[in-house]
């Protein structure tokens, strides 16, 4: 089976007010020294009966359709083969 | 006649038809999301606010994918009047119908409240009946209403006079305090550059009428009814 994980995150130019809002909380608790945070999105895809290539090739496709909003969003992915 | 949309999880729907129907007497149907054809009877097809498929992954993200999407689509191309309310106006930037994407607000909450906006440009089907300059008090009742676009987009949108409301003070000012949610240049609503297509996070739905204490959203619905009538 072809398991992949796939990366959802905000550009860079974006602003991310999740983020700031957790980088203060965290900060309100007592962490020091947080440059910066930004959320992304986490997922995984477990596939069957699928060639690596063609995972590839769907996940891309997947994320420039649906999962990923390119205009603020990047995304990347890593593919597993399990047993 | 006018066309409302129901996508699972719409939440508008029934205010948007209260108000065609009963306080302005207009024809009116709902469309679901499975249809795949809008009917040549429609002259206006509103997608109106909710949480449309729970806003899981992106607000609007999936809702675009709905069949009726596609014939909404073949609709404005052909000239047909759409109206995208707040989450309608995320479904419309999601299926590209729209420049630009909501985030999240500055603030990260959930805002629901009254705010004021100026009226940019009055030559749409949606604003004909206002003035230009003309403030509005409306509701806003998001959590994504953060407009975002590169510098670029932005630029475009503002040469080829596309933004039709910003947020502003009661008297017109555009100014941080009287933006809500964070959107780039006060922006609460845009067009797309034929002008048929109209995505606005304020609700005129909900202030229609005397007794819910507001009637500025009438602009907007006389504006599409004078635009379908000549």
């Amino acid at each position: 089976m072809i398991k992949a994980k796939v990366y959802v995150t905000l550009k860079k130019a974006v602003l991310d007010p999740q983020g700031k809002t957790i980088k203060q909380a965290l900060e309100h608790l007592g962490f020091k020294g947080i440059e910066d945070i930004r959320l992304g999105k986490y997922m995984e895809i477990a596939f069957n009966g699928k060639s690596e290539a063609q995972a590839e090739s769907d996940i891309k496709e997947m994320c420039e359709k649906l999962l990923a909003n390119t205009v603020i969003e990047d995304y990347r992915f890593e593919i597993e083969k399990g047993e | 006649m006018f066309g409302i949309v129901i996508f699972p999880g719409s939440n508008c729907d029934h205010d948007c038809y209260h108000v065609l129907k009963h306080v302005f007497h207009q024809d009116v149907e709902f469309v679901w999301h499975k249809e795949e054809n809008i009917d040549k009877r429609f002259r206006v097809i509103i997608l109106p606010g909710g949480f449309s498929y729970g806003d899981y992954l992106r607000t609007g993200a999936i809702a675009r994918f709905s069949p009726v999407m596609k014939a909404v689509e073949r609709f404005a191309k052909d000239g047909g009047i759409v109206l995208g309310i707040c989450n309608g106006f995320q479904i419309l930037l999601e299926a590209g119908l729209l420049p630009g994407v909501m985030i999240r607000n500055k603030n990260i909450k959930f805002i629901c409240k009254d705010i004021y906006v100026r009226v940019e440009k009055t030559d749409t089907p949606f604003t004909k009946e206002c003035k230009t300059g003309q403030t509005l008090r409306l509701p806003i009742a998001h959590a994504e209403g953060n407009y975002y676009a590169d510098p670029d987009t932005l630029k475009s949108l503002e040469k080829n006079k596309q933004i039709v409301f910003r947020y502003t003070t009661k008297d017109g000012e555009i100014t941080e305090e009287a933006n809500p949610n964070g959107a780039k240049d006060n922006i609460a609503g845009i067009c797309n550059r034929e002008g048929n297509i109209i995505g606005m996070m304020p609700h005129p739905e909900r202030c229609s009428e005397a007794i819910l204490g507001n009637e500025d959203g009438r602009f907007i619905f006389k504006s599409l009814i004078k635009t379908i009538i000549f």
